[in-house]
């Protein structure tokens, strides 16, 4: 047994560890009867990949290319081989994922089972939409190849599935071609909500990807930097990658109510010299988490929350107001809040998070009380249909995880009795 | 760069040949047991590397007349790199209470891997040549009760490459002794109970790459290891036999 936390690190409770590292032998792990779920990076913030006192299969060592025809873009890969990989590989031969979250430390099976998006939504939707097919593993031996084309019912369970319709054991790709490692990339300071939604409208098609920043210490004139990119392409210098590390678990949260403001302010000032066009890598453009190694231990030892949700495009600004409003009121907040409208397609996966609207993504430390300012922001999601990413979630209501993901009646029919994760049976009973 | 690794399905050599294919194109052998395995091994490493050649062999780590015999095709054309990798890792009551899981271990990590440099020795001495490099342990240094067979083991390793250092001291030979701290392998999984950090394979693979490119007698992988073992080696025994190492 061992102790084992997700990135929100708010517990450490001992599984037993099962590695994956011969694809050949995976379906002898599984047989062995105790119910589990598959842990690659822990990069999800919450339950999702854990399961106390039970079996976690972990897939770090399932991370073996199988194929690649550069001629076609299409990679066959296991499960746990990790995006940035995929991109080291794949960029100087002229290809690279469509699809990139904010940190490229994410297997592909975690990618897939979460539905991941990236900055470029309007574009390229989300991962799931990239997946030709992929080998899923049941507990009981059956082994199911599926995709868009094939067995498409079991791929749309599994896309998004948050790892409980099987094991996912390999995955086959579709690579985009890429003109290289580089993006053109513009930072606009703004304010208020309306600018953002004027810059998000304008940027669409010319820009692929953008997001924004926002202080949500301001409280009537939000301010926020507006950054969005698209490839480049030719050489622009050379580059090293730089990152810090956060050596220890700060034995306070380093992020808090006294800091919070001047936390903003400082990136305020840090990031408003980039205001204007640039040429820079896509790494510190499209994974601005990864600057700093486990930054998550600046949250000190009770770890901490994310909450993002998505809120249908027809409520308009309203929601992220009143949400905005209410987190400055609360005096809780993050520094690094993420606003960003998703385009108008739908995802691939029955559990999908990402669809038509606008996604509000924060930071929060665990300390007592949060969960009010939670529950307040669920009424404000839930009133106008939204929903919250399981990836980031660890306490959201069964019920309004049931109003949000209105497909998952279907869902169910295609679980394996022998996955269970302490996220699922939150949610779902099992 | 021709490269040939005893062991090749071990994590540890795997990352080291991702390096090395990334690098420049090679020809790499992988000499394995589970050959299924090494193939896995070999398909990846092609994907990474189109250019280079990778091929798979598969052979009994104990067979004298086996071993002679693959290092003499091996030597049919000239070697740069010779990585000797293979191992497992038992839990120390199993030897103790089952003389064969003991006699077992020390084969595997003892006798076999002496009798791979012994056999690739003899290729280098002719060649006048190249880098032998063993995978030895940081449990080698300093028998402790967790795990003195392994330990003795990797001891033997230490010593044979010590020999062999001196043995082609003044030619074109080196021979490169890594030392892997605890390492997040697949090997090492059952012993991570305690929860302890272990260093991640890239991380090891780096410095063994970097060590046997400077052809460092002994490199500790990662280097914070040659300064704890140190500590440890030169704990006087009335204080050493009293800590739960």
């Amino acid at each position: 047994m061992r102790r084992v936390s997700s990135w929100g690190r708010l517990s450490a409770f001992p599984h037993e560890v099962i590695e994956l590292g011969d694809r050949s032998k995976i379906a002898a792990e599984l047989a062995r009867g105790r119910p589990g779920i598959a842990y690659g990076m822990g990069h999800s913030y919450g339950d999702e990949c854990l399961n106390p006192d039970g079996v976690l299969w972990r897939t770090a060592g399932l991370d073996r290319f199988i194929r690649f025809d550069e001629t076609s873009g299409r990679l066959v890969c296991e499960a746990g081989v990790v995006l940035g990989d995929i991109q080291r590989l794949a960029i100087p031969r002229g290809w690279g994922l469509p699809v990139l979250p904010g940190t490229q430390f994410v297997t592909v099976g975690g990618a897939i089972a979460n539905d991941v998006h990236g900055k470029n939504h309007h574009e390229t939707g989300t991962f799931g939409d990239h997946v030709l097919s992929l080998r899923l593993l049941r507990t009981d031996g059956q082994e199911i190849f599926c995709g868009p084309a094939q067995r498409p019912d079991w791929f749309a369970a599994t896309v998004g599935g948050l790892g409980l319709t099987g094991l996912i054991v390999e995955a086959e790709l579709q690579l985009r071609r890429v003109p290289g490692p580089w993006l053109a990339a513009e930072t606009i300071a703004y304010s208020g909500l309306d600018e953002f939604f004027r810059l998000s409208a304008e940027s669409h098609p010319a820009w692929e990807h953008a997001v924004s920043w926002i202080d949500c210490t301001s409280r009537d004139a939000v301010r926020g930097l507006f950054m969005r990119a698209r490839p480049a392409a030719g050489e622009h210098g050379t580059w090293r990658e730089r990152r810090l590390a956060m050596p220890l678990v700060s034995p306070v949260s380093l992020v808090n109510r006294l800091t919070l403001r001047p936390l903003n302010q400082l990136y305020w000032t840090m990031n408003k010299r980039d205001v204007g066009p640039r040429i820079a890598r896509y790494e510190p453009c499209l994974f601005p988490l990864d600057a700093i190694r486990d930054w998550n231990r600046l949250y000190g030892p009770a770890g901490f929350y994310q909450y993002q949700c998505v809120v249908p495009r027809e409520a308009g600004s309203a929601p992220i107001r009143e949400m905005l409003g209410a987190i400055a009121r609360s005096g809780d907040g993050s520094v690094l809040a993420a606003l960003k409208t998703f385009g108008d397609r739908w995802s691939p996966g029955l559990l999908s998070f990402a669809r038509p609207g606008v996604t509000l993504a924060l930071d929060f430390q665990n300390r007592a009380g949060v969960e009010t300012l939670f529950e307040q922001l669920d009424a404000i999601v839930s009133a106008v249909g939204g929903r919250l990413y399981p990836a980031k979630d660890a306490r959201m209501p069964r019920s309004m995880f049931e109003a949000g993901y209105p497909r998952l009646g279907e869902f169910s029919d295609y679980r394996d009795p022998g996955m269970s994760s302490a996220m699922s049976r939150r949610l779902m009973g099992s | 760069m021709r490269i040939v690794v005893i062991g090749a399905t071990s994590a540890i050599a795997e990352h080291c040949c991702r390096l090395w294919v990334t690098r420049e194109v090679c020809d790499l052998v992988l000499v394995a047991r589970d050959v299924a395995k090494a193939g896995r091994v070999a398909e990846d490493l092609r994907v990474r590397s189109p250019a280079s050649t990778i091929t798979v062999v598969e052979t009994d780590f104990l067979d004298t007349a086996a071993i002679g015999r693959l290092a003499a095709e091996a030597a049919a054309r000239p070697i740069d790199i010779v990585l000797i990798a293979h191992g497992v890792l038992p839990e120390q009551s199993l030897c103790e209470n089952d003389l064969l899981v003991c006699r077992d271990t020390l084969e595997v990590n003892a006798v076999s891997p002496a009798l791979f440099a012994e056999a690739f020795a003899g290729y280098f001495a002719k060649a006048g040549r190249g880098t032998l490099a063993i995978i030895g342990s940081v449990a080698g240094d300093r028998g402790r009760k967790a795990n003195y067979t392994y330990g003795a083991c990797k001891g033997l390793v230490a010593r044979y490459a010590e020999g062999l250092e001196h043995r082609f001291a003044g030619t074109g030979v080196s021979v490169v002794l890594i030392k892997p701290g605890p390492t997040d392998t697949p090997m090492a999984a059952a012993h991570r109970a305690s929860g302890r950090r272990l260093a991640s394979v890239e991380e090891v693979a780096r410095a063994m790459v970097r060590g046997i490119d400077a052809k460092r007698p002994v490199v500790y992988a990662p280097a914070q290891w040659a300064l704890i073992m140190f500590v440890v080696r030169h704990l006087p025994r009335f204080v050493f036999n009293r800590l739960n190492l």
